[in-house]
């Protein structure tokens, strides 16, 4: 029998498939559309290092097939804010999730963003906490059904393509998992960019969101995607939050600004010449 | 470390007869160890370390960044050494807290860096300006999890520059995070320190893996001494590390019992299998001594004023200070005991490496002496100590 052989392969650690997450889960879409992207730059896999957190998109780290690092929960944008400054030859992708970024990790999101490190931020945003079976978190829609919120949500969720952009993000942007070109090119262009990147994929769990919130299936989840979502680009992200009939998707910021690595070498070059 | 830029070995070390702080020779002795990037934040009694580092690492071509908080600058220091570059942060009580949760993961992906702890009184924001001795048990335990750990005691500001090199040298031997456990006294005193001269400083750097850059690299495969070569990021290996339980080849292994004792297991014996490579401790007056003090960091400096005093009045006292106090130094602790009448521990704290000299002791009277508060024990305090015990 010929041996099965993906297009991609030679970005997966192939001992490490099957990976673990559920049938129907948004997290391969997202590996997927990230290992294209490197594929259509020909990026030099030795300089990629992909850093992510915990979480069920924390494992991410262990299926590509570069440098990667799985770190504490909420700490991978720190971790990689030394490894970029380190060694500025490395291209360093942070993968993570909703409750890893923005609850426990907020605060270095928000100051690598103000900082503009060379860093490129790509975030499943589920929903939920789903490694832990399915907790409400930083970005769960007002009303919803999780474990921990039994009578309904009562949290503001945030809307982290506006946190993003106000937080001094040079490129931002959103999509689901069903606009795979769209994001495969974000992803492409975020890593050409100099400077803090950030996009948003809206991810389906069916597993432990959409089963408990009338939306059982990955299908299901997408059909809510597909009919929600509506393609805008540049529109203000703060009037972007996601709600059960709009998901705005696109590009909100794309602007130039000196990077944090930028203005590094320049301050060391003066230092040289005043020598 | 990848860089375009030369540095001059005269302008990393400076060498000759200084007089500065404990702080700054803190920051000389880890330039000249060879670090080349430091992630801190604000915090008295160590941020004279963080001004130095960063007046002084981008004129060498290094890295100073100020991070949002202490979990985010043990992070971005246990990056940075896995990009290859030597790193170190700096802190004092409430930051060394906020740090262990990183420091669990510095030990699990054996990760070489150090973390210096210029300690206050505590609990919580406590007397940030006074001194303490207050975290020794935190450095040995405050991480969650079962692990050993490599902490130095200055006593003097000599001691801070060369401790903090033997920190970075025993980081990079063993790939474990070391802590430098100063005190706010050695951080603040000024005094003369003699910088050498640079080729004359032994410095230690990691062991680098000869295996083929494939897909069959194990990162963690140890060598005999226990210790895994370290590949870093972009050198073609590929590799992945985790904080989760993971084998050779750093792959997470969360569910096999096999796995989590064999990885943890070799997280402590590095360090016990190789503790009398470790251990170094100071010893004074202590041949004929029937009563010893065992004391360390700054309670060490009266502590053998008050043995000089007691020598004067014909006591035979003497001085043992641990200079690595973890791993505790258990054996030469037992073989004092088994020499002298009684034993006097001063620490400034309600009492903590006291029970350990009490394990190490069993069969001698141990009197503690403790201390809270601005200032640091009294010779005389001690001396009391000494004259009571001996009656």
């Amino acid at each position: 029998m010929e041996e099965f052989s993906h297009p991609y392969e030679k970005f997966l650690r192939k001992d490490r498939i099957p990976h673990i997450w559920c049938e129907g889960c948004g997290n391969g879409i997202i590996l997927n559309c990230f290992a294209r992207a490197l594929e259509e730059l020909s990026i030099d896999l030795d300089k990629v290092v992909v850093v992510s957190g915990i979480g069920c998109i924390g494992r991410i780290s262990g299926y590509t097939n570069t440098d990667s690092f799985h770190t504490t929960h909420g700490r991978p944008i720190a971790f990689a804010t030394g490894v970029k400054l380190a060694n500025p030859e490395l291209k360093v992708v942070v993968i993570s999730g909703d409750g890893d970024l923005f609850a426990i990790g907020g605060n270095h999101f928000i100051h690598a963003a103000r900082r503009n490190l060379d860093l490129q931020v790509i975030c499943a945003n589920n929903f939920i906490y789903g490694m832990t079976g399915g907790q409400y978190g930083p970005t769960t829609p007002l009303d919803t059904w999780t474990t921990t919120t039994p009578h309904g949500n009562i949290e503001q969720a945030f809307n982290l393509v506006h946190l993003a952009a106000a937080c001094g993000a040079v490129y931002v942007a959103r999509w689901t998992t069903l606009h795979t070109r769209w994001l495969t090119e974000s992803i492409k262009k975020a890593l050409q960019k100099e400077g803090f990147s950030f996009i948003e994929v809206v991810s389906q769990c069916p597993e432990l969101f959409g089963r408990y919130n009338k939306m059982e299936t990955a299908i299901k989840m997408m059909q809510w995607f597909k009919e929600a979502s509506e393609v805008q680009h540049f529109s203000d992200p703060a009037k972007a939050e996601i709600t059960s009939n709009r998901i705005t998707v696109g590009e909100f910021v794309d602007i130039e600004k000196p990077s944090y690595g930028r203005l590094l070498r320049e301050m060391k070059a003066r230092i040289r010449e005043k020598k | 470390m990848p860089t375009t830029v030369s540095v001059k070995k005269t302008n990393v070390v400076h060498s000759g007869q200084r007089f500065i702080s404990g702080d700054i020779a803190c920051a000389e002795g880890a330039l000249t160890a060879g670090c080349r990037f430091f992630a801190g934040y604000p915090i008295t009694p160590a941020t004279e370390i963080a001004e130095h580092m960063a007046r002084r690492l981008p004129e060498i071509d290094g890295v100073y960044i100020q991070m949002e908080d202490e979990i985010g600058s043990m992070a971005a220091v246990i990056g940075a050494s896995y990009a290859g570059v030597k790193s170190m942060t700096a802190t004092s009580g409430p930051g060394f807290s906020l740090m262990m949760e990183n420091i669990g993961l510095a030990v699990m992906t054996e990760t070489p860096c150090v973390i210096v702890n210029v300690m206050r009184g505590g609990p919580s924001t406590g007397q940030p300006t006074m001194p303490g001795q207050q975290d020794v048990m935190q450095a040995r335990w405050g991480s969650h999890g079962d692990y050993e750990i490599i902490a130095l005691t200055p006593s003097s500001v000599q001691e801070m520059f060369d401790l903090t090199i033997q920190a970075f040298n025993l980081a990079e031997t063993y790939r474990v995070p070391v802590f430098v456990l100063a005190d706010e006294i050695v951080g603040h005193m000024w005094e003369r320190v003699t910088i050498p001269e640079a080729d004359s400083i032994k410095i230690v750097n990691r062991k680098k893996p000869t295996a083929p850059r494939n897909n069959q690299f194990a990162p963690f495969m140890p060598t005999e001494d226990l210790v895994p070569p370290m590949a870093v990021f972009g050198e073609g290996y590929h590799f992945h590390a985790t904080g989760l339980t993971h084998d050779e080849r750093g792959y997470p292994r969360t569910d096999s019992a096999e796995a989590q004792t064999r990885l943890v297991q070799r997280l402590c014996d590095k360090i016990r299998k190789n503790k009398d490579r470790i251990i170094r401790v100071e010893n004074a007056m202590l041949e004929d001594a029937e009563v010893a003090v065992v004391a360390y960091g700054i309670s060490a400096r009266a502590a053998l004023s008050a043995v000089r005093k007691a020598r004067a009045k014909g006591i035979k006292a003497g001085l043992l200070r641990p200079i690595t106090i973890w791993p505790f130094p258990e054996e030469p602790v037992a073989q004092l005991a088994k020499r002298v009448k009684a034993i006097v521990v001063p620490e400034m704290n309600c009492g903590q490496i006291v029970h350990e000299v009490e394990r190490a002791a069993k069969e001698t009277t141990v009197t503690f002496l403790p201390k809270l508060g601005e200032e640091p024990h009294k010779p005389d305090e001690i001396l009391e100590a000494i004259e009571e015990v001996i009656e």
